[in-house]
């Protein structure tokens, strides 16, 4: 409170360490937190890949005990990746940082929901990573679908406390997005008109909106699976008549939205990063505002495409691969975007850059096996194989994940109010960028030699490309490694950053204010031309 | 409350900064206990979690909206622009209820116009063979006459508020309250007198029971929603020109009654099998 009803214009009072971080309503200090928070918990999650890919290293059982500890810990790994590293990283910590500063508001529209939105994240997170040490673990994949999820084949409250930590996840997503619309809608700066606001921000408006609207829908699934598990409801068990395919249904409805929640702010980014960079003004401003928005609709009407092998019916099938394929109109208006934007700009190949740019690489590669599983005849095949694990991690452990980097890179002088050092970022851009590929890149052979999802062990015939896909990810752990050094090096002894570091390419309102920002951005509300 | 005391605000701005606060936080970890409450209950059978996750999440909450109200009654910090914030705030929390319902209805009629998707059955039929259901014009359509009664009486309420009237806005306010409190009653009623058990029960009962169950507990929210502002109406919270709770309670309540309207076409209407004889 002192901070507050000091009347100085630009005073920088902070409150003391309790209210501040632990009673923040601060959209920069709960961004902090956010960012924190992703960077732990992405040890954990990265620190499961590790173990998962000593165990597939070779052939035969090495350090986890059976298929079902397998199973758990692989499924932790996606859940804690998805709901606990990519998410709280792009959406509350850089969303938080820099839509209010973008739009020249002084903070989110309800900073005490922006805080609850955060701590709920801890006790979510504690809960699935307590379930994996409770009775057999949550082992049902991260789509937790009935009947491996029902409480005949996981009967201890492990998948309880899983689908528990979902719930609560789920809340904290839905308050954050009710938060971000309110904000952009109602605190943009005068003159900020809609259709002059940074892709950044769009990106967020659009994210906001699908989490709004789908993750309701999986809190409706698991508390049916819930009610299923524990009080005698029967939605997805065929003994009582209901049906599995429902569960799948629901779960795909949220889940389908749910990927772009996590890759849609990566574009934002990107798209800053590419026009700072290139000191040109994005190519195509409203074509990839708008191709955003075209891919969050079209993302609500594609689901099925996940449940090509679940018994629905080959019209239902037609439907929805051509819907599916339809995504590929707006995503190519941004990755053309991107590159026109580039063309002919006086491109600087800093380690944002360098990210950004990877992140095109790598998307687009994601995007086309994409297009490749979008077809419900190969889907028959490929289903639940090894193709389908490079797919999503071209697009998200890679896409997503060098969308992060790409946002740290970039920003962390604006945020810490220290530089990074370029040659270290660099290291680390090429470390990771090798690790990756040669971890994931091998898996579109093994999917096509046949091996499934979600086995501890396989056929000694497909040793090889298991090997360089566990040397790979040695190479991208180190690198993840190197990334906490880097990040040591620029808090400890990194250069102090000027207000617009990145100079004339760089135009959004955050390169206006000092870095880092006074605790309240804006006491005057910035006038946009 | 110190941020926009008397004077007006240090800021040059129309938006609400709030203090830091404590509750977000106790919430967070009070909510974390009740569902690992549910956790121990349906496993251990053990209640004390469940008791002290609901205890201290009622009281987190109670702490927050009383913070909330005491800055609604300072002047100046619920400015024009903070309260259209509110409203898009609750429009959009309605939009993700909205979409919480979808989740059991899309439950419902995937058997219901699909009753292929029952496994096991014999007949291809929904509601399910041997199932009996409610008389959709007996105590459905009287609970459907009580929402919608209640809708009348809250608006009643709405526009005494905006003519200064104050007694008639408590009066419409507390007849809102009672027919919230008439319905879940009829409603426990009828569940005390169902044809069908919830546990064990099968499909149809399942997709009955927790359709309308998460209904009957927005109805319950939403009849404490009205309480609060019953009170509140009376210690003279409100005017003709500020009042957003109240706003936000009445939507909240429509949207309850929107919800019971769509239930009782689809549930106990469309979808009624052979009728129940009590």
């Amino acid at each position: 409170m002192a901070y507050a009803a000091d009347a100085h214009a630009h005073d920088d009072h902070k409150p003391s360490f309790v209210k501040r971080w632990l009673f923040s309503t601060n959209h920069k200090d709960i961004g902090t937190l956010y960012i924190i928070f992703a960077l732990f918990a992405a040890i954990i999650g990265i620190g499961i890949s590790f173990l998962m890919r000593l165990e597939l290293q070779t052939p035969g059982m090495q350090i986890f005990a059976d298929g079902q500890m397998w199973n758990a810990w692989v499924s932790a790994h996606g859940l804690i990746m998805v709901f606990f590293v990519i998410m709280p990283a792009l959406i509350g910590g850089f969303g938080n940082w820099f839509v209010p500063i973008m739009i020249g508001a002084p903070d989110m529209a309800f900073p005490r929901l922006n805080n609850i939105s955060f701590w709920l994240l801890v006790p979510a997170f504690l809960l699935l990573g307590g379930s994996l040490f409770v009775g057999e673990g949550p082992g049902a994949g991260w789509t937790i679908y009935p009947p491996l999820s029902d409480n005949m084949y996981h009967p201890s409250p492990a998948m309880d406390m899983a689908l528990f930590a979902l719930h609560l996840a789920g809340a904290s997503s839905i308050l954050g997005a009710a938060n971000f619309i309110t904000t952009i809608f109602n605190m943009r700066a005068p003159g900020m008109t809609l259709h002059k606001m940074p892709l950044f921000v769009w990106s967020m408006l659009v994210t906001a909106f699908l989490l709004l609207l789908a993750v309701p829908v999986l809190g409706g699934a698991i508390t049916m699976l819930i009610t299923d598990r524990n009080f005698g409801t029967a939605f997805f068990d065929p003994a009582g008549g209901g049906d599995p395919v429902l569960f799948q249904h629901l779960f795909w409805f949220f889940g389908h939205p749910e990927v772009y929640i996590m890759i849609l702010p990566a574009f934002g980014i990107v798209s800053h990063v590419i026009s700072t960079f290139s000191k040109k003004p994005v190519f195509g401003y409203l074509g990839m505002a708008y191709a955003m928005v075209a891919i969050g609709v079209v993302g609500f009407v594609v689901w099925a495409h996940h449940m090509y092998t679940s018994g629905i019916d080959v019209d239902t099938r037609a439907y929805f691969m051509a819907a599916t394929m339809v995504i590929a109109v707006p995503t190519g208006i941004k990755i053309f975007s991107w590159i026109a934007t580039m063309w002919g700009g006086s491109i600087k190949l800093d380690t944002p850059m360098l990210f950004a740019v990877g992140f095109i690489f790598l998307f687009t590669m994601g995007g086309v096996t994409g297009v490749v599983l979008a077809n419900a005849g190969i889907t028959q095949i490929l289903h639940n194989t090894y193709y389908v694990v490079a797919h999503f991690h071209y697009v998200l452990s890679l896409g997503a994940v060098f969308g992060i980097y790409c946002g740290i890179y970039y920003w962390i002088g604006k945020m810490s109010g220290r530089q990074y050092p370029e040659r270290l970022g660099k290291i680390h851009f090429w470390l990771t960028f090798v690790g990756v590929n040669l971890t994931f890149f091998p898996m579109h052979f093994l999917g096509n030699q046949g091996m499934p999802r979600r086995y501890p062990d396989y056929p000694d015939a497909m040793t090889g490309w298991n090997l360089i896909a566990s040397v790979g990810s040695y190479i991208a752990i180190a690198s993840f490694l190197f990334f906490f050094y880097v990040m040591w090096v620029t808090l400890r002894r990194g250069e102090q950053a000027a207000p617009n570091y990145w100079g004339e390419g760089a135009t959004t309102l955050e390169w206006q204010v000092s870095s880092p920002p006074p605790f309240h951005t804006f006491d005057e509300l910035p006038r946009i031309r | 409350m110190a941020s926009t005391s008397e004077g007006g605000s240090p800021y040059k701005h129309p938006y609400h900064l709030v203090d830091p606060s404590p509750w977000p936080l106790l919430s967070a970890f009070a909510a974390g206990a009740l569902v690992t409450g549910i956790i121990v209950q349906a496993h251990f059978g053990a209640w004390w979690l469940l008791i002290l996750g609901v205890a201290a999440t009622l009281i987190c909450m109670a702490g927050w909206w009383w913070d909330v109200v005491k800055e609604s009654q300072t002047p100046g910090v619920h400015s024009p622009v903070a309260k259209l914030g509110m409203r898009y705030g609750m429009v959009l929390f309605i939009a993700s209820e909205v979409m919480f319902f979808v989740a059991f209805f899309w439950a419902w009629f995937h058997f219901a116009l699909y009753p292929e998707h029952v496994s096991g059955a014999e007949a291809v039929i929904w509601p399910p063979d041997g199932i009996l259901t409610f008389d959709p014009w007996h105590l459905p359509f009287l609970n459907t006459m009580i929402l919608l009664l209640s809708g009348c009486t809250v608006t009643w309420a709405h526009h005494a508020l905006l003519e200064n009237d104050r007694r008639g806005l408590i009066t419409g306010l507390a007849l809102t309250v009672l027919l919230g409190m008439l319905f879940t009653s009829l409603q426990v009623w009828e569940y005390a007198k169902a044809p069908f058990p919830f546990v064990d029960g099968g499909i149809y009962p399942s997709v009955f029971y927790l359709a309308t169950g998460f209904h009957g507990f927005h109805v319950i929210v939403g009849t404490l929603f009205l309480l609060v502002c019953l009170i509140r109406a009376i210690a003279g919270h409100f005017t003709p020109e500020k009042h957003f709770g109240f706003e936000a309670a009445a939507w909240y309540w429509h949207f309850v009654d929107v919800v019971w309207l769509f239930l009782f076409v689809s549930i106990y209407w469309w979808g009624a099998g052979e009728i129940a004889h009590f």
